[in-house]
């Protein structure tokens, strides 16, 4: 008649699926959402989930209803002054604020449907789609990573990986094989000596008797283990293919690149930064700055330091080139991107440029260079982007942006590292 | 009798002496249940129950997920609290009992879901006829099962799009009267036997003289299909629609269900939650007049049910409508107290029942009525008075608002009447109709919305037209008609 039933420990996390449905199906409109973040965001927070707000018209249901006009009439509670008759101004909203129905008031009336996201979630809708271009398996032969696999049954073993099932088939089946012949020649004997009983040979039903029970003995020593019988579970070691990288952050710190523009790279590397930690567990960083002289510094320093001074950019590629081959010889895949405003002198862009085209970008996969402008500044073109334009049209694997606001630093960033984007 | 407990804390063990106690005051009473099963669960568990309608499963849906987020996002920033309670129209009857509640809240949460619903469910005629409280649960995983199969044979998008066009149409997917049961083949042969039968016995031969008259030149009147205007929209789709898949078919029959389910729910809402606070309310009491719950005890449960029944008045910032708690927990009280003592305004409104023996003529109501007639037939003018009803007239070439009438002698049948209306299906749902069905030319579909006083339907018609065109396969096409002529744009969705 009446039951109860605890059930908390049930599985949690019903609507799992159906949340994870919703936000498939608005990718899009929860990508802009994002992409509008991203411009307001502090670097600390980039990292963080947050709330994210679509429209609520975008994701609506739809069915028939009734709009606004025509004529009705609707009974509300709590009449304080009023009479029949009585005229009342009509409210902002055309009357919306009525007691039609009683599923008003549930916050139908708020133009923005607002969520949070996880972080893995944020994460995933921000770097969708994009990805490491031309990137290559290491050869087989210097994988260095090994997973173990099952790979059937061996005859030698450590007892902790003893297939006992397995073990025990064997041995049933090796006490039929030898215990056959024996049971067979029992039952003859068997045979014999009941015939012998029935006709009163009592010796020769004797001397049967005594030869059933040696066979019946013989047959009782049958071991029922034996050491041929034993299976272990085998694990062999595969090595995995693994792909290995470097990304070469290189940023310039110089005195014309004002803290907007510091801000700007900060942001870039800061998503390039994320993207690879996120993306490609195994990727070596390293972080390059550079004024009139380069120096390696470690993620810290790079994000957060403010040193400044002046512009040689050669020094960064050539510590740069350096580094790989110190410790990205052959098996690597290198990346570099780099950040600057721009602003080299005298024979530096023209240097820089020779130096990326001959030496480092035969050696990397592919090679980012974002420039940084004030907003106003936008349509000048720098010596060094002209340099690298010729550099451009000459290599695949070489890409190149400007940026001049927070908000293009996204966008830039996704069409730098978009899926198809360079496809050699 | 001394208190069952005393304190917030609560056990399984005290859960089942208070059920006890519960179960025989609800006996005493005469309160015909399903069997009861009582489930506890987590507040997380709430929101997922929440996300689909209470149910307890559904098929996987992203709409589902939304009102999941929507629900999670108001309750994290404490916008809005839990129910306490989810209670499904299902034989046996489950009440989901959260685990935060305190003893006084499970116990009040058991006599109102488990008692007060539970025999609203088992004895509203509306449930009785349109709901199978002893299939739901098998049907529901039937529906979960089927879903997700044609999720894995056709796509998850190919499903969704079914699914969304269905879930646009829900409201249109139910079925207000019986469907007469098809005849079974003995049934239309007794039928056509006796029809044959009386040809022969009625024969004349006079009657082959007679001449006829000429073929009506108008045969449009044959070839009009469906014969009659139809408004169970997605019913229609599932039988003649030109180009679904049997297992869309299934999938647009699965929502019809379920839109059929609900029908009652959204019918009987003012009664069925103030027929479940009534009981809730009454039970409690006589527990209390028993001994065997104790004064903190009446304390934390006056609050809870205040709050529940509050009234917010229209210029309150709380003001979400007529709170159906309120007003069906008050005409309850208020048919009650009519049987017990009632005043010369109570013999003058309602004299056949009015000193009665009240529980006669609350399972009377409770049995016989939907919102609206249970308004126009009971609302007293001391109700009216008491929430201070008044009604408003918002006219399209009025430039301000009217006050069409108050709680005064000359407004009460009025008010009655309008507030009668204002729970009526026909309030909430417009009048969309399927009026033609063009079988042996473009096959094209033809609605009809009956517009009544001028008000038009949303913007978003045109995207329900879009999804029936969906389901249809061709084109579909929504004319709006107000008193036999037809007004407006006509929305067309071209195949």
């Amino acid at each position: 008649m009446f039951q109860l039933i605890d059930r908390r420990p049930n599985s949690r996390g019903k609507s799992d699926v159906n949340r994870a449905r919703f936000l498939r199906r608005y990718k899009s409109q929860i990508q802009g959402a994002v992409k509008k973040m991203i411009g307001e965001r502090s670097l600390t927070d980039m990292e963080r989930g947050g709330e994210v707000r679509v429209l609520r018209k975008d994701i609506s249901e739809p069915t028939f209803g009734f709009g606004r006009g025509g004529d009705r009439e609707f009974v509300l509670p709590g009449n304080k002054e009023y009479a029949a008759g009585d005229r009342i101004p009509r409210p902002d909203g055309g009357g919306q604020g009525g007691g039609r129905g009683s599923e008003g008031g549930d916050g139908d009336a708020q133009d923005e449907f607002v969520f949070s996201l996880s972080r893995e979630e944020f994460m995933q809708i921000f770097f969708d789609d994009l990805e490491l271009p031309n990137l290559m398996r290491t050869e087989l032969g210097q994988a260095e990573k090994h997973t173990s696999v099952r790979a059937g049954y061996a005859k030698s073993g450590t007892p902790a990986n003893l297939a006992v099932i397995r073990t025990l088939s064997q041995s049933l089946a090796r006490r039929i094989a030898l215990g056959g012949g024996l049971r067979r020649e029992m039952q003859d004997i068997e045979a014999q000596f009941k015939t012998a009983l029935a006709v009163g040979h009592s010796d020769e039903a004797a001397r049967l008797y005594t030869e059933l029970l040696r066979l019946g003995s013989r047959r009782s020593r049958l071991p029922f283990l034996e050491e041929p019988d034993l299976r272990y579970r085998n694990r062999v070691l595969r090595p995995e293919p693994i792909s290995r990288a470097a990304m070469f952050c290189l940023m310039d710190v110089s005195a014309s690149m004002d803290e907007d523009k510091k801000d700007l790279a900060k942001r870039f590397f800061t998503l390039l930064y994320l993207f690879l930690t996120r993306k490609y567990g195994e990727v070596d960083l390293v972080f390059i700055r550079h004024t009139d002289d380069a120096e390696e510094v470690d993620e810290d320093t790079f994000f957060h330091d403010t040193r400044t001074g002046g512009t040689v950019v050669l020094s960064a590629l050539e510590l740069a080139d350096e580094i790989r081959r110190a410790r990205y010889g052959s098996g690597w895949n290198v990346y570099a991107a780099q950040a600057s405003d721009g602003d080299a002198f005298g024979a530096d862009p023209a240097r820089s440029a020779r130096f990326l085209r001959d030496k480092l970008l035969p050696n990397t996969r592919y090679y980012t260079y974002l420039e940084l402008s004030s907003s106003g500044e936008s349509e000048h073109s720098s010596s060094l982007w002209s340099e690298y334009g010729r550099v451009a049209e000459a290599t695949r694997n070489f890409a190149m942006k400007r940026a001049s606001d927070r908000g293009q630093i996204y966008p830039v960033f996704r069409e730098l590292f978009r899926k198809e984007a360079v496809t050699a | 009798m001394s208190a069952i407990s005393h304190g917030a804390d609560w056990d399984f063990d005290l859960l089942e002496r208070y059920h006890a106690a519960i179960a025989r005051v609800a006996g005493e009473f005469n309160l015909d249940t399903y069997p009861n099963q009582i489930e506890i669960i987590t507040s997380e568990q709430m929101l997922d129950a929440y996300a689909s309608s209470g149910l307890p499963l559904g098929y996987p849906h992203w709409s589902y997920g939304k009102e999941f987020i929507r629900n999670e996002q108001a309750y994290r920033r404490g916008m809005q609290g839990l129910a306490y309670e989810i209670v499904i129209n299902s034989d046996p009857c489950i009440a989901y009992l959260m685990e935060e509640n305190t003893m006084t809240t499970q116990a009040l949460v058991i006599a109102h879901a488990s008692y007060g619903h539970n025999s609203f469910f088992k004895g509203n005629e509306l449930f009785r006829q349109w709901t199978d409280a002893d299939a739901i649960l098998d049907y529901l995983v039937f529906a979960r099962h089927y879903v997700m199969e044609c999720e894995e044979r056709h796509g998850e998008a190919a499903v969704e799009e079914v699914i969304d066009a269905c879930h646009a149409l829900m409201p249109h997917g139910v079925d207000r009267y019986r469907r007469p049961a098809a005849p079974t083949l003995k049934i239309e042969t007794a039928r056509l036997k006796a029809r044959e039968e009386h040809k022969e016995r009625s024969f004349n031969d006079l009657w082959r003289t007679v001449p006829e008259a000429p073929a009506k030149p108008d045969e449009d009147i044959a070839t009009i299909f469906p014969g009659e205007p139809q408004e169970n929209i997605l019913y229609f789709v599932e039988k003649h629609s030109p180009r679904l898949e049997p297992w869309q078919r299934e999938l647009v029959r699965i929502v019809r269900k379920l839109a059929q389910y609900f029908y009652p729910q959204a019918q009987t809402k003012v009664m069925n939650e103030g027929w479940a606070t009534f009981w809730h309310y009454t039970i409690l009491n006589r527990l209390h007049e028993q001994g065997l719950v104790d004064d903190g005890f009446m304390l934390e449960f006056l609050k809870s049910h205040t709050n529940v029944v509050a009234q917010p008045a229209f210029d309150s910032q709380h003001y979400g409508g007529i709170n159906p708690y309120a007003l069906g927990f008050s005409m309850f009280s208020d048919l009650k107290r009519i049987c017990e003592s009632p005043d010369a305004e109570d013999r003058e409104w309602f004299p056949q029942f009015a000193g009665t023996d009240w529980q006669k003529t609350l399972d009377f109501a409770m049995r016989n009525f939907k919102d609206e007639s249970f308004i126009a037939q009971y609302l007293s003018p001391r109700l009216m008075r008491e929430f201070h009803l008044f009604a408003i007239a918002d006219h399209a070439d009025e430039p301000t608002l009217v006050v069409d009438s108050i709680h005064d002698e000359h407004g009460y049948r009025r008010l009655r009447k309008l507030l009668s209306q204002q729970h009526a299906q026909e309030t909430r749902v417009p009048d969309v109709q399927i009026v033609r069905y063009d079988r042996d030319g473009d096959r094209s579909l033809t609605l009809r919305h009956i517009r009544r006083r001028g008000r038009p339907l949303t913007e978003s018609a045109a995207q329900v037209v879009a999804h029936l065109r969906r389901l249809w396969g061709f084109s579909v096409r929504l004319e709006t008609w107000e008193e036999d002529e037809r007004v407006g744009d006509v929305i067309e969705c071209a195949a």
